[in-house]
């Protein structure tokens, strides 16, 4: 009888073992540093919850969760409708090349988030190719260094996150609409409905659970936009672009105010579970 | 079934327009960097790229991230195999609980685990080395490994691993000699993803290696960013460089990047 879960264990431990010392016992780790204040050496002193209790008042953490707020619309809602719309013409069809736009809108999504940083800050700086365009067109009164600007920070930085997440979303879409029967929408069309009434009443109820998979991928991106923010901003100009995942980071390191920083990490991880599970019940209460 | 022609124009037009947004950011740096460095005249310089690549010290850095790739793609696709089997084919009390647990893993932010992670592996005097940056990787990969891998395991055929164990196979030869061949497409697209996620890699090689020691390729982008911001053209050249490997490898093998990153994450 041992031998039932002998050799299922034998096979399991060397995984769960790497898994639980790198992934499970730190995330306790957190839990516990977040409890205590301390500058990353020396002693540390324990403070219960005051961390959490702190955070609520602290203007770079409440700035951190109103970005990331903003940032949902340019990394999730708005790729979400791009990509509905892009997977609805190709799924269409007569179109030629599908398999061209499909692997260049896709491709963002595997560029290394430092390099993708590199390309969008030379576009958006003073002299970059938008103020050129911009000129060009006669808004020169537009021009800008995009990125240094209060005022257009954020949405800059959120644009590149629509760049980079219209493609997986589109991807998603698709694969959801490839499952539709081609009678349903050869029987529509039959009754007269244009292109128009065909997503509404048949593409868009049967891809109800890859809107839910996007909207849960594209909503922890939003939540977790460190590469880009830390090669564009900084989290500046002031705190106008900082995230909870820059603000684990800039505690921990740069103010050295480790418990914080662990606060700032769980209440991260929290987020990241509850968006996870509340998406995915809306997504399957509404089918 | 026929769409009309003012339609077939217009979804063109949408189809092109986002296609050209897609690729201006990779064109602008495309173009950058052959364009003319800092107090150049204008002109055509593929040499940028000999000296991004010396003044960068890319060598070092492409070689580290070379390494990292290496044990987290070696380790988390063995280990994963392992862990997908024994979830996947197997029966034991726990299965259940162990699966669920490996399923948390897909949601951990690297942000939660690093920092501990960071002051512990720097008590134990481990920080700036290769395992520092390439052991939470592995668990990462592992969470998505063993869901991925329990997935594929289970959709083969029982009949296989009946004819395995009547034939006298052990648990271990029939693994070796049935399922992993037979697995080989599910195993491809796991190291191309995990290969993907570790070449890309930011924030864990950040503060993995505080003296620089170790930086991976994306970090010496950073780092070369840092120091050269006005030298666009040698930053854009470095970029490419940078970008270069997932970029190819994604033109090549298309079918399983686009499989991976759908159906690993919509199951």
């Amino acid at each position: 009888m041992a031998r039932s879960w002998v050799t299922p264990l034998l096979f399991l431990l060397p995984a769960f073992a790497v898994y639980a010392a790198f992934a499970l016992y730190p995330l306790g780790r957190a839990a516990q540093f977040s409890l205590f204040e301390w500058r990353g050496f020396g002693a540390s002193t324990f403070v219960g919850l005051q961390n959490y209790v702190d955070l609520a008042g602290d203007a770079a953490f409440r700035a951190a969760i109103g970005n990331a707020l903003v940032l949902i619309v340019f990394y999730a809602v708005i790729p979400l409708v791009v990509g509905l719309v892009l997977a609805a013409i190709l799924r269409r069809g007569q179109v030629r090349g599908m398999g061209f736009f499909r692997t260049v809108i896709f491709l963002p999504q595997v560029i290394a988030l430092v390099v993708v940083a590199v390309a969008w800050r030379q576009i958006y700086s003073p002299v970059g190719p938008l103020n050129q365009v911009l000129e060009a067109v006669g808004l020169g009164g537009l021009t800008r260094g995009w990125l240094g600007d209060p005022g257009t920070a954020l949405a800059s930085v959120g644009f590149i996150g629509t760049w980079v997440e219209m493609g997986l979303v589109m991807l998603l879409m698709l694969s959801g609409m490839s499952r539709i029967p081609a009678e349903l929408f050869e029987a529509a069309r039959l009754d007269g409905a244009g292109p128009v009434k065909e997503f509404f009443a048949i593409t868009l109820p049967a891809v109800r659970g890859e809107i839910t998979v996007a909207l849960v991928l594209t909503i922890i991106a939003a939540l977790k936009t460190f590469d880009l923010v830390y090669m564009t901003t900084s989290g500046g100009p002031g705190n106008s672009t900082t995230v909870p995942s820059y603000e684990v980071y800039f505690r921990a390191f740069d103010l050295r105010e480790v418990g914080s920083a662990s606060a700032v990490a769980i209440v991260l991880t929290l987020l990241i579970f509850a968006i996870n599970v509340g998406v995915t019940r809306i997504g399957e209460r509404e089918s | 079934m026929r769409v009309s022609r003012g339609e077939v124009v217009m979804n063109y037009v949408l189809l092109i327009a986002f296609a050209l947004f897609a690729l201006a950011p990779v064109l602008t740096i495309l173009i950058g960097s052959v364009s003319a460095p800092l107090g150049e005249p204008a002109g055509f310089y593929p040499g940028n790229y000999l000296e991004a690549w010396t003044v960068g010290g890319f060598g070092s850095s492409l070689g580290n991230s070379v390494v990292v790739a290496a044990i987290v793609v070696g380790l988390a696709t063995v280990l994963s195999i392992g862990s997908g089997y024994a979830l996947g084919t197997m029966r034991f009390p726990g299965a259940t609980v162990l699966f669920y647990l490996f399923l948390l893993g897909m949601m951990i932010p690297a942000e939660a685990t690093i920092i501990p992670l960071f002051f512990d592996l720097r008590t134990l005097g481990l920080t700036d080395t290769y395992l520092a940056i390439a052991l939470p990787q592995v668990a990462q990969s592992i969470a998505f490994g063993t869901f991925w891998l329990r997935a594929q395991f289970r959709s083969m055929p029982t009949s296989l691993l009946e004819a395995a164990a009547l034939d006298g196979a052990g648990p271990l030869r029939a693994l070796r000699s049935i399922l992993v061949p037979a697995s080989r497409p599910a195993i491809v697209t796991l190291v191309v993803l995990v290969f993907m996620w570790t070449w890309n890699e930011f924030l864990i090689a950040l503060i993995m290696t505080p003296s620089g020691s170790r930086r991976t390729a994306p970090l010496g982008l950073a780092t070369f960013q840092g120091q050269y911001t006005s030298e666009t053209a040698l930053l854009a050249a470095a970029a490419v460089i940078i970008a270069l490997p997932t970029v190819i490898l994604f033109l090549f093998l298309q079918r399983h990047f686009i499989r991976g990153m759908l159906e690993g994450v919509a199951k």
